[in-house]
């Protein structure tokens, strides 16, 4: 980075020049192959925090032969700290239509689900009318796509994209085997794109803009900008949209309040940075990836408080199935209670580093095998907080 | 035929006849009902002709499918890292004061039950809490004291 200063973008919640109906337009004058190859182009990595090649996806998608094939958008959005597919399905939902659509017609899909969090129930009305008039104008274009809303009921576990389908065929939200992978078994176990909000609303701008305007955003590892969540010790707490590969230093500098500690960096099931790795932390995916969520902690807060909140979340929200998951994250909340109370030596420490790594390579799904990143750099970090 | 009968009749009708609309059919339930009574899913089992542990089986998976009665309204004050670093505590307090119920329990009326929930997604704007599917960031004890009366006086 040339410069100290944050480069802030604004992209995914601008509406000038974005005429969504042009923009289906134009890709559709275009071949499928051609649509896909400008995705891939442009280095596109899913926004949603796990960061696959969006283009890739669709690609294998594409190739897969079916009659029946789905686009979902998922905007199960749960992970403690982020908030940014709320704000954008509110602001600019038409952007994140138009890139379901261009989705549908570059791998031959004719339905297209958003699956909102039950939390965000109080947009499904406004959301529902514009959904509608955008139907509307697809069939008008006798472009064969339509798009319908479906809603979660409270699990932040059916943001794991099998658990979402599970969900959506009416079972209850556990995940499955992988593989087989979403693009040859996803919904109603047919070849399906499963894309984050943001990630489609930056499928619009590829397709409007061209991918050479994404890819002059960022680095060469993580193209283009993100939307962040920011919160916590801060007096700027909102949504910012930032290019990726910034070091956290600046991150701090700009939205700290002069005290910062730590930053949670992705959510509950994230990494914890604290203050002295600041400096050679990068955001993206050569550093630290992240699906936007990032809290700061000034020194006024007990990081055995935050460890406690988020193994109490994981606890609560583990779907039961396996047992690394269902038992170890138990375990490793009883474990550091028991340390802080002096029923344990401080050594049990280690044993519990163990357990979340053992989790690590054993849990079925992102949610047991993520514990570890939390668990792990908390502990390293702030070992003297946890035991005393 | 019931009133429950007649709504899960209704919602059949309008999501379809096939376990992809089990997740649907039960919500709509819950949006009218506030919660899934035993009737209520043997019912839709046998719409859907599904057996009856199956439709048990994935509500009893959802948070917001309850299976035990809950009051007409439903509060959910966030809990998570966030909400809590800005006060939670003292809202729960509040609404534990004014409703004489702690967290997990409905009011004596029947009017309100007051729960936790984990991340709402408003962690730049909190402490909030939902009430049904009205959300209210930036809570503070006077302001959610305030917005509680409002709902209290509806009753």
């Amino acid at each position: 980075m040339e410069t100290n200063v944050l480069k802030k973008v604004d992209i995914i919640f601008d509406i000038t020049d974005c005429d969504y109906l042009k923009i289906l337009d134009r890709c559709m004058s275009k071949t499928q192959d051609e649509v896909i190859l400008d995705i891939i182009d442009s280095g596109l990595k899913g926004r949603g925090g796990a960061g696959f090649p969006t283009g890739l996806k669709w690609k294998f998608t594409k190739n897969e032969d079916s009659d029946v094939k789905y686009v979902i958008c998922n905007a199960d959005e749960g992970e403690p700290g982020t908030f940014k597919d709320r704000e954008i399905l509110d602001r600019v939902p038409e952007k994140v239509f138009t890139g379901m659509a261009i989705c549908g017609y570059a791998i031959g899909a004719k339905e297209g689900y958003i699956y909102l969090r039950g939390e965000y129930n109080f947009l499904k009305k406004n959301l529902q009318a514009k959904i509608d008039l955008f139907n509307k104008q697809t069939i008008e274009k006798n472009f064969d796509f339509t798009i319908f809303l479906r809603s979660g009921s409270g699990a932040y576990i059916c943001g794991e994209e099998s658990a979402l389908f599970e969900s959506m065929e009416g079972f209850r939200g556990e995940p499955r085997n992988k593989p087989p992978y979403p693009t040859i078994a996803g919904y109603n176990w047919k070849p399906t794109v499963i894309n984050n909000v943001e990630t489609l609303v930056y499928v619009s701008m590829i397709c409007n803009l061209g991918p050479d305007k994404f890819k002059e955003l960022g680095t060469k590892d993580s193209r283009g900008s993100k939307v962040f969540s920011v919160s916590g010790d801060t007096p700027n707490a909102g949504i910012y949209e930032i290019e990726l590969g910034m070091p956290l230093e600046q991150f701090v500098d700009a939205f700290g309040d002069g005290d910062t500690k730590a930053v949670q960096v992705g959510g509950a099931s994230g990494h914890c940075v604290p203050r002295k790795n600041f400096n050679d932390t990068i955001i993206g995916f050569e550093g630290i990836p992240t699906g936007g969520s990032m809290m700061i902690f000034n020194s006024s807060r007990s990081m055995y408080n935050v460890l406690h909140d988020y193994l109490e979340f994981f606890t609560e929200e583990s779907c039961g199935q396996c047992t690394p998951c269902r038992v170890g994250c138990q375990q490793l909340l009883k474990g550091i209670e028991a340390v802080k109370k002096g029923d344990r030596k401080p050594s049990y420490l280690e044993e519990l580093k163990k357990l979340a790594l053992t989790m690590k390579s054993a849990a079925k799904c992102g949610l047991g095998q993520s514990v570890a990143n939390p668990f792990n750099s908390i502990i390293d970090n702030f070992r003297e907080e946890i035991i005393y | 035929m019931s009133s429950t009968a007649l709504l899960i009749k209704d919602l059949v009708e309008k999501h379809g006849k096939n376990r992809n609309s089990l997740m649907p059919i039960l919500q709509g339930i819950v949006q009218e009902e506030r919660y899934l009574s035993e009737d209520a899913m043997i019912n839709v089992a046998k719409e859907l002709d599904l057996s009856t542990a199956d439709v048990y089986g994935t509500a009893s998976f959802y948070t917001f499918l309850d299976t035990v009665p809950r009051g007409k309204n439903i509060i959910r004050i966030c809990k998570t890292i966030s909400c809590h670093m800005k006060g939670k505590d003292e809202i729960i307090e509040t609404v534990e004061n004014m409703l004489k119920v702690k967290v997990g329990e409905t009011s004596h009326d029947r009017n309100f039950t007051l729960l936790t929930a984990n991340c709402l997604g408003w962690c730049h704007q909190g402490p909030v809490m939902l009430i049904n599917d009205d959300i209210y960031p930036d809570l503070n004890p006077g302001k959610a004291t305030s917005i509680l009366e409002e709902y209290m006086k509806a009753h």
